[in-house]
């Protein structure tokens, strides 16, 4: 089944860097799909497309089709905020809110009018669980965010976007501040969430673009190069460029 | 050589530092020594009955309260304009408006009017609010022409404190679901607030110790008794601190710093509170 079905994507933002051309890709529901090439490449933009955060960004021209449970999303007429809350990100740098480890895991579900404290404790309860953060922070919810450790926090962030039980976890180098144990289990945790999410994620490093594909796109200067399964793309590449960026002769 | 060389420098750093500390040192005293001055001369007019007693005999003797209350509803006043008009207008430009000719227009325009000598305010409100709009002189007009001169002052902290949360709060507010109003009330406005506050205490102070704005608005020479409505006009401290000492003859000094003292006191009370805030914020701010 595919949840996105994209067709001939291009962004422009306002100072004429184009950041995507014509791309067109179908991305697979409850697999992992990942996102590598060099920096510069449209990997970001193209993750802030999915879930329109790209409203936020100077942009000159956003033109093609992105189809979400058959809508195309770039229609003006969307509901963007009920969009984002089906489609989950988590950023590259852990950015809690400063709230509490509580409020920041609840804040989405606040956000959307859930006011009943029995529901927000057990959404909050239930995230944090998913995350593998429960057993170290259950006993001082309260206490803020910015009490946690950089792989603490990180998980927080995921967990206050799995409270919104979405359907799509877009993660934008979500381990490149942290260390590799951390990262290690981050990855294993999203071997466990693909069960039941789709999950896209701009890896920060080839290996772990490796490590955790299911799907695999190469992009390079706003372009989609190459498109395929995972082991296809990391093994026998169709394409030189990919060939060359994956064993390392440019990146 | 080299050695000789680096001996060199040093000593020259030496003196320069000591220098720039002396210089530093210099521009405090002139400010430690004003307020030592008029607290020496004023502090032995001070008393209770000074405070809260209604002037006798041409003013020259018993307490200056309908000042002092005066300042206070002038102050009031200001707040109540000002506040929320200067607030929301900061959040807009800084949280809503889009860059275009026209907020570049607004802001020039804010500055500008940050500018502008305090008793042209003054003159406009005598003729937009005591003429026109026919409110008389009055706390009202008076108030209203503080509020003017303040607005720039709350606008732009208003603005300056929103820009500096983190602009990576708005985008993790949003990404969660959340309106862009949401994102305001809940993360970008009560982070800001601290820098709100202190800015609003600072433009409010200054509109407390201006004269030129409200000589023609709505402060008078001599009230027998204290306001009763936004519609009197009413005694202020420091139109009363201008009349007493030049207006009056044979006015005794200790009276004339006394008053200078009350609302000296009253200034830099505001003044300590603001920063107050604003260190406790520093403090419990945890990005």
């Amino acid at each position: 089944m595919k949840e996105f079905i994209i067709r001939n994507l291009s962004v422009k933002y306002s100072d004429d860097n184009e950041s995507l051309r014509n791309v067109s890709i179908e991305i697979e529901a409850r697999a992992i799909t990942v996102l590598f090439g060099p920096a510069g490449g449209g990997k970001s933009t193209f993750l802030r497309v999915l879930n329109r955060l790209n409203d936020l960004a100077d942009l000159k021209e956003m033109k093609g089709e992105v189809l979400f449970q058959d809508q195309n999303i770039l229609d003006p007429q969307t509901d963007v905020i009920n969009l984002r809350r089906k489609i989950g990100m988590v950023f590259s740098r852990p950015v809690p809110l400063p709230l509490s480890i509580y409020d920041n895991v609840a804040y989405g579900l606040v956000m959307a009018g859930e006011h009943d404290r029995e529901k927000l404790d057990e959404g909050v309860e239930k995230a944090l669980k998913q995350a593998f953060l429960w057993d170290e922070v259950h006993d001082r919810l309260k206490d803020s965010a910015y009490s946690l450790s950089g792989g603490q926090q990180q998980r927080v962030c995921l967990a206050r976007v799995l409270a919104l039980e979405p359907q799509v976890i877009l993660l934008d180098e979500p381990t490149s501040a942290l260390d590799p144990i951390v990262t290690a289990n981050i990855e294993e945790m999203l071997r466990e969430l693909k069960k039941q999410y789709t999950i896209i994620i701009a890896p920060h490093n080839v290996q772990q673009a490796a490590r955790v594909a299911d799907y695999a796109a190469f992009f390079l200067m706003g372009e989609l190069i190459e498109y395929g399964s995972g082991i296809d793309l990391f093994t026998v590449p169709k394409d030189q460029r990919t060939s060359d960026y994956v064993t390392g002769r440019f990146g | 050589m080299s050695s000789t060389v680096m001996g060199k420098a040093k000593t020259l750093q030496r003196i320069g530092f000591s220098l720039l500390g002396l210089i530093t040192t210099l521009t405090v005293i002139p400010i430690i020594g004003l307020v030592l001055y008029i607290v020496v001369k004023g502090a032995p007019a001070i008393s209770w009955e000074f405070l809260s007693a209604m002037p006798t005999n041409g003013m020259r003797e018993g307490g200056i309260l309908p000042a002092i209350i005066g300042t206070l509803y002038l102050t009031l006043g200001t707040a109540v304009f000002a506040v929320p008009l200067g607030v929301l207008a900061g959040i807009y430009l800084a949280e809503y408006a889009k860059e275009s000719l026209l907020t570049r227009l607004i802001r020039i325009a804010i500055i500008n009017l940050a500018g502008i000598p305090s008793v042209v305010y003054g003159l406009f409100g005598l003729g937009l609010f005591v003429l026109f709009l026919k409110m008389g002189t009055s706390i009202l007009a008076a108030s209203l022409t503080l509020s003017i001169m303040t607005l720039p002052t709350i606008i732009s902290t208003t603005e300056e404190a929103l820009r500096s949360v983190p602009n990576s709060f708005r985008v993790v507010s949003t990404s969660l679901g959340a309106s862009k109003w949401q994102t305001v009330r809940r993360i970008t406005l009560p982070q800001a607030l601290p820098g709100i506050v202190t800015g609003v205490i600072l433009g409010v102070e200054r509109a407390a110790g201006e004269t030129a704005p409200i000589l023609f608005t709505g402060a008078t020479f001599f009230l027998p008794q204290l306001p009763h409505s936004p519609l009197d006009a009413t005694m202020a401290l420091p139109y009363h601190i201008f009349i007493i000492s030049t207006q009056i003859p044979g006015m005794p000094v200790q009276i004339q710093y006394g008053t200078v003292v009350v609302l000296l006191v009253f200034v830099l009370g505001m003044n300590l509170i603001a920063t107050l805030i604003r260190n406790r914020a520093r403090k419990n701010r945890q990005w």
